[in-house]
């Protein structure tokens, strides 16, 4: 399949990229390192944040809009990756400064003598000064970047494999992906796991090698990188989704055992999609975190996986705009209600502050999506464009029928 | 000269006057007057040892007044007295023999005697004997732990002296065993000890294994001398002794020379820095430590780098020394110890055991209220840990209103029940039942239910914890021995999980509801065509299973701190629960609560520094468990199974 009938299958695709082009270019124009300085840098890096969030809520979306698996464990995908370019962010950083700090000693410092120093300086924290086994490859940035890909889609092609083998499916499956992402979790909280415990990955804003770029620049270079991921993660996911590839995923959606007697191999499908997300995750995670600048395990926590559920459910389930809208929004709105921004509302009795009333209000709101508007807010675009669902209701009238029900018979 | 002397004559005669008047203990605190007044840790042994030792009934008094600072010096003739202030700077003092008060004096006219803080625990070891025979039991008891917390020999011939008089049993044996363990420590001949050592062999307390360890306490020698009493011998490079450790020892004792360190080395090259060379290699250069070791070397002709630490000390002879010299004393401590720790052991395994049935009996409360709803209804409803929650926090609102905690506990049981059953029911008519065929939609709406209740209870609260205080009848724990104990709270627990499940199982099988659950759950539309009002008992069944949710959290909340995020903390463990139990099967429940529980208190044994890897292992071996067995240990056959 050629491009262009991707693009010409798909007009959609074409909109959002001028969308995202549009407002890179915007973001850019109106950025403190190479324009008006309209839009703070801070702001510039929660954007750019947010765009990594779509990306990872568009994987979402792959695996839960297209295919039916509702995955909790996404986020900690997204965390690893973080982790993962974390490690090489923090140690070439230590190693500068030490370095740095090294070379005014009578005597050169040894190879030897430096890796401990960075060691000393690294896992001080967590009263250890050896560098664990799993920062082997933490000297290469080509090693790390590897890894950032290879280690969520390692862990999600084991354990996928092993979900998917036995056949556990629907919330079974839901549940215990939660609890895969709660055992790693859990796994990192421990200040032996090797990756500082408790206090998590930090600094990680810092460019090695690059100190005196100043971070307006920087973050808008993220901005870049993390609008071109988007991109590319969307494409990439239009052409997943359309074609035959994507019509099987929708078949297993709507009735896995049909698909499984017409002679696909569900499993594989469903694992090569829970894989491919996994590292679209991991890659969202690695360009997310070091804007964010900290990583720690409570990120990684199960709650984020839900609330990376919300946001595609708010945004609309199996389009692909529909999770990035969702992300955006959410996550914008949220940062914008938590950060105090918005007036508290007097009820003479009582006060309400949004700081502390958002995630009810969040909470509620997402109830009454599932309930009422199970598209989202893409469904809003329906309404644009008259992609009406005819309303379907009453009996199957049975196989001489077709798929016909009740009232579209009597049409 | 005559009026002199006569008058010194007759000073003496009055003195010895007074000194037949104060006969008994005065007699013996003038014959150690200088000592006294003194108040010297070196000199004051003797003094304390006479009085202790003179039989007088009144020494008891003169020592505790004399370590309280009680104890007063009459300046015009040196007798002591103790005193009590009657007025300002003034004292009324009272005869030690007697009891009788002698008189009131100004302060200027006493002496304090203020001994320091050595002597007055010298006085105190002194003052023990009077103790262990003291009317009242609980001051012979402290006399005890006194003399437990810090032994000394002295203490032997007193306390073993006690036994005889002892009319309190209890007092009586745990003099008896104290003994026993001075007899170990301090006893007067070998055979004594080891007899004594051998009679505590099958004792597991905590008193007696510290008593043997103190006794095989060691340390690590290098070639010991013949008369010291070896244990095994240590190879260096293993746990006990690392090479560094041992070629100290070695240079300790003079066997080997010192060999400097890398850092060592480095600082004799920063201190031989010439005209930028450090032995003739330039500084540029010493970047390697290879480097750094030939211009080491090049001004240290004798210093081989190529010879290792661990050669050297490898066949050396390293051994373990007791500081006990008495080999035999050493040996049947070993064996003592060695037969105790099998005993522990035992223990051990029983006390693991019944910490795993309360951890049990903890998920399969959290979990039984899920095993109705997601197990029967098959409805997963994200919001159970926070019904959880909200029983806890009813249970504190009702401590708040009634004061008296075991009416509180009564009173907030049932509340929680309503509190929880009515939010249930509320949930399921306004949400749940519009989502009854769409079971994804439906864990993603409880969701958002749960987070919305978790942050107004945040709201209504604060975040910080809220105690639930549990009745004085259930503080404390049933101790067994040093070993095996458990709080009764979780006996109380345990005891609910029984009554739940009991509850569970009287509703299900016995009751109209129970019957019309099973029916509407296996087939509403043939029961709704019976007559049975499904949407009805839908609703009456998730509110039932919310309810139970209500009490566990009461429950929880005696022992866990009650905050908002209480219910999230059990949320995933309450799924585990019901899904590796089998869903739809309260047998299952239990089983699969039973594992959790008893996998994760085995994986903590083994672990116990961290229980956050005993949760990581505990969650990988369900979902790996889960491979094997994806529909639970008790799964459920036929058509019974469903999809």
């Amino acid at each position: 399949m050629t491009d262009r009938s991707l693009f010409a299958k798909n007009p959609s695709v074409l909109i959002f990229l001028a969308c995202l082009g549009m407002f890179t270019l915007g973001v850019t124009v109106f950025s403190e390192a190479f324009g008006s300085g309209l839009i703070s840098t801070s702001f510039v890096k929660t954007l750019g944040k947010t765009l990594c969030l779509c990306l990872i809520a568009l994987a979402m979306d792959l695996v839960w809009g297209y295919t039916g698996i509702l995955s909790l464990g996404h986020f900690a995908f997204f965390g690893i990756g973080g982790y993962m370019i974390g490690m090489w962010l923090m140690y070439e950083r230590t190693r500068d400064i030490i370095v740095t700090s090294m070379a005014g000693q009578e005597i050169p410092p040894t190879e030897s003598e430096i890796t401990a120093a960075i060691g000393n300086q690294i896992f001080g924290v967590v009263g250890s000064s050896e560098f664990p086994a799993i920062w082997a490859f933490s000297h290469s940035l080509t090693l790390q970047l590897i890894l950032v890909v290879a280690v969520p889609g390692l862990l999600a092609l084991v354990f996928g494999w092993l979900a998917f083998r036995s056949r556990v499916t629907g919330v079974y499956l839901s549940i215990l992906t939660q609890a895969m992402t709660l055992a790693l979790a859990l796994y990192l909280f421990q200040n032996d796991s090797g990756l500082r415990g408790n206090n998590g990955l930090s600094g990680l804003q810092n460019l090695p090698g690059l100190d005196e770029v100043p971070q307006s620049v920087v973050s808008v270079w993220f901005l870049w990188a993390s609008a071109a991921a988007l991109g590319l993660g969307y494409v990439f996911s239009a052409w997943v989704v359309s074609g035959k590839f994507g019509s099987v995923l929708r078949g297993i959606r709507d009735d896995e055992a049909r698909v499984r007697f017409l002679g696909y191999s569900v499993e594989a499908y469903k694992l090569f999609i829970f894989t491919i997300t996994a590292v679209i995750a991991g890659i969202a995670g690695a360009l997310y975190y070091p804007q964010a600048g900290i990583i720690n395990p409570a990120e990684i926590a199960p709650i984020a996986s839900i609330y990376l559920a919300v946001w595609v459910a708010i945004g609309g389930r199996g389009r692909l705009y529909g999770a990035v809208i969702g992300a955006a929004f959410v996550s914008l709105v949220s940062s914008w209600f938590t950060g105090g921004q918005v007036p508290s509302i007097p009820l003479g009795f009582y006060t309400i502050d949004w700081v502390d009333w958002w995630l009810v209000l969040l909470g509620f709101s997402f109830v009454m999506v599932t309930l009422f508007a199970p598209r989202g807010i893409g469904g809003l675009f329906d309404l644009w464009t008259g992609h009406m669902a005819p309303a379907r209701h009453g009996q199957d009238l049975g196989p001489d029928a077709g798929s016909l029900q009740e009232q579209e018979a009597d049409q | 000269m005559r009026v002199i002397t006569l008058a010194l004559t007759l000073l003496l005669s009055l003195s010895s006057f007074a000194f037949a008047q104060g006969s008994g203990i005065q007699e013996v605190l003038q014959t150690h007057r200088a000592a006294i007044e003194k108040g010297s840790r070196k000199t004051i042994e003797p003094a304390i040892t006479a009085i202790a030792g003179s039989g007088l009934p009144a020494a008891q008094t003169v020592l505790q007044k004399w370590q309280q600072k009680d104890m007063w010096q009459r300046k015009e003739d040196g007798l002591f007295f103790w005193a009590e202030e009657i007025a300002r700077k003034t004292y009324r003092l009272h005869d030690f023999d007697t009891g009788e008060p002698v008189g009131d004096y100004a302060k200027g006219d006493l002496d304090q005697l203020k001994p320091n803080s050595g002597v007055r625990a010298m006085i105190g070891a002194a003052l023990v004997q009077f103790q262990l025979s003291d009317p009242d039991p609980t001051r012979r008891l402290d006399a005890l732990t006194a003399i437990q917390r810090d032994a000394e020999e002295s203490h032997l011939a007193p306390l073993s002296a006690s036994i005889e008089g002892e009319t309190n049993p209890a007092i009586k044996a745990r003099k008896e065993q104290l003994l026993t363990l001075l007899t170990i420590r301090f006893g007067k001949d070998t055979a004594t000890r080891v007899a004594a050592i051998e009679s505590v062999s099958t004792n597991i307390s905590l008193d007696t294994r510290a008593a043997l360890n103190t006794l095989l306490s060691s340390r690590i020698v290098f070639d010991p001398p013949e008369e010291a009493n070896k244990g095994r011998r240590i190879i260096p490079g293993s746990d006990d002794l690392s090479i560094d450790a041992a070629f100290e020892l070695m240079v300790d004792a003079g066997a080997m020379k010192h060999v400097p360190t890398p850092d060592e080395r480095k600082a004799f090259l920063l201190e031989h820095i010439d005209d930028g060379k450090v032995g003739g290699v330039p500084l540029a250069q010493l970047d390697t430590q290879e480097a750094r070791d030939r211009a080491y070397a090049a001004l240290n002709p004798g210093w081989n780098p190529l010879v290792s630490k661990a050669d050297l000390v490898q066949y050396e002879q390293f051994y373990e020394v007791f500081d006990e010299r008495d080999r035999a004393v050493t040996n049947a401590a070993q064996e003592a110890l060695k037969s105790i720790k099998t005993r522990v052991g035992l223990n051990q395994t029983l006390d693991l055991l019944l910490d795993g049935i309360s951890l049990a009996s903890i998920f399969f409360l959290a979990a039984i209220g899920l095993a109705i709803t997601f197990g029967v209804m098959g409805v997963i409803n994200m919001a159970h840990g926070e019904f959880i929650m909200m029983g806890a926090y009813t249970g504190y609102v009702v401590q708040q209103i009634i004061p008296n905690y075991t009416v509180s506990i009564l009173v907030a049981l049932p509340l929680a029940f309503l509190v929880t059953f009515a939010a249930g029911v509320a949930m399921e008519r306004l949400v749940i039942r519009h989502l009854y065929n769409r079971p994804l939609e439906t864990l993603l709406a409880t969701f958002g239910i749960s987070i919305a209740l978790q942050q107004i209870a945040k709201n209504i609260f604060g975040t910080q914890a809220r105690p639930l205080t549990s009745p004085a009848w259930l503080d404390g724990a049933w101790v067994l021995n040093d070993v095996v104990s458990i709080s009764y709270i979780r006996i109380a627990i345990f005891v609910l999980a029984l009554i739940f499940l009991g509850l569970f199982l009287f509703i299900m099988k016995r009751t109209r509801l129970g019957l019309e659950t099973r029916a509407v759950t296996q087939n509403p539309r043939m029961a709704a065509s019976m007559g049975i009002n499904p949407d009805k008992v839908n609703m009456l069944t998730f509110g039932l299973g919310s309810g139970i949710a209500g009490i566990a959290g009461v429950a929880i909340g005696l022992f866990a701190k009650v905050t908002s995020e209480l219910g999230s903390d059990y949320i995933v463990q309450s799924f585990m629960t019901v899904v590796v139990g089998g869903v739809g099967n309260i047998w299952g429940t239990l089983a699969g609560a039973a594992m959790i529980g008893f996998l994760q208190k085995g994986i903590e044994w083994m672990n116990p520094s961290n229980t956050l890897a005993a949760q990581t292992y505990m969650i990988i071996f369900i979902i790996i468990f889960i491979q094997f067995r994806p529909r639970g240990i008790i799964a459920l056959k036929g058509r019974a199974a469903g999809d």
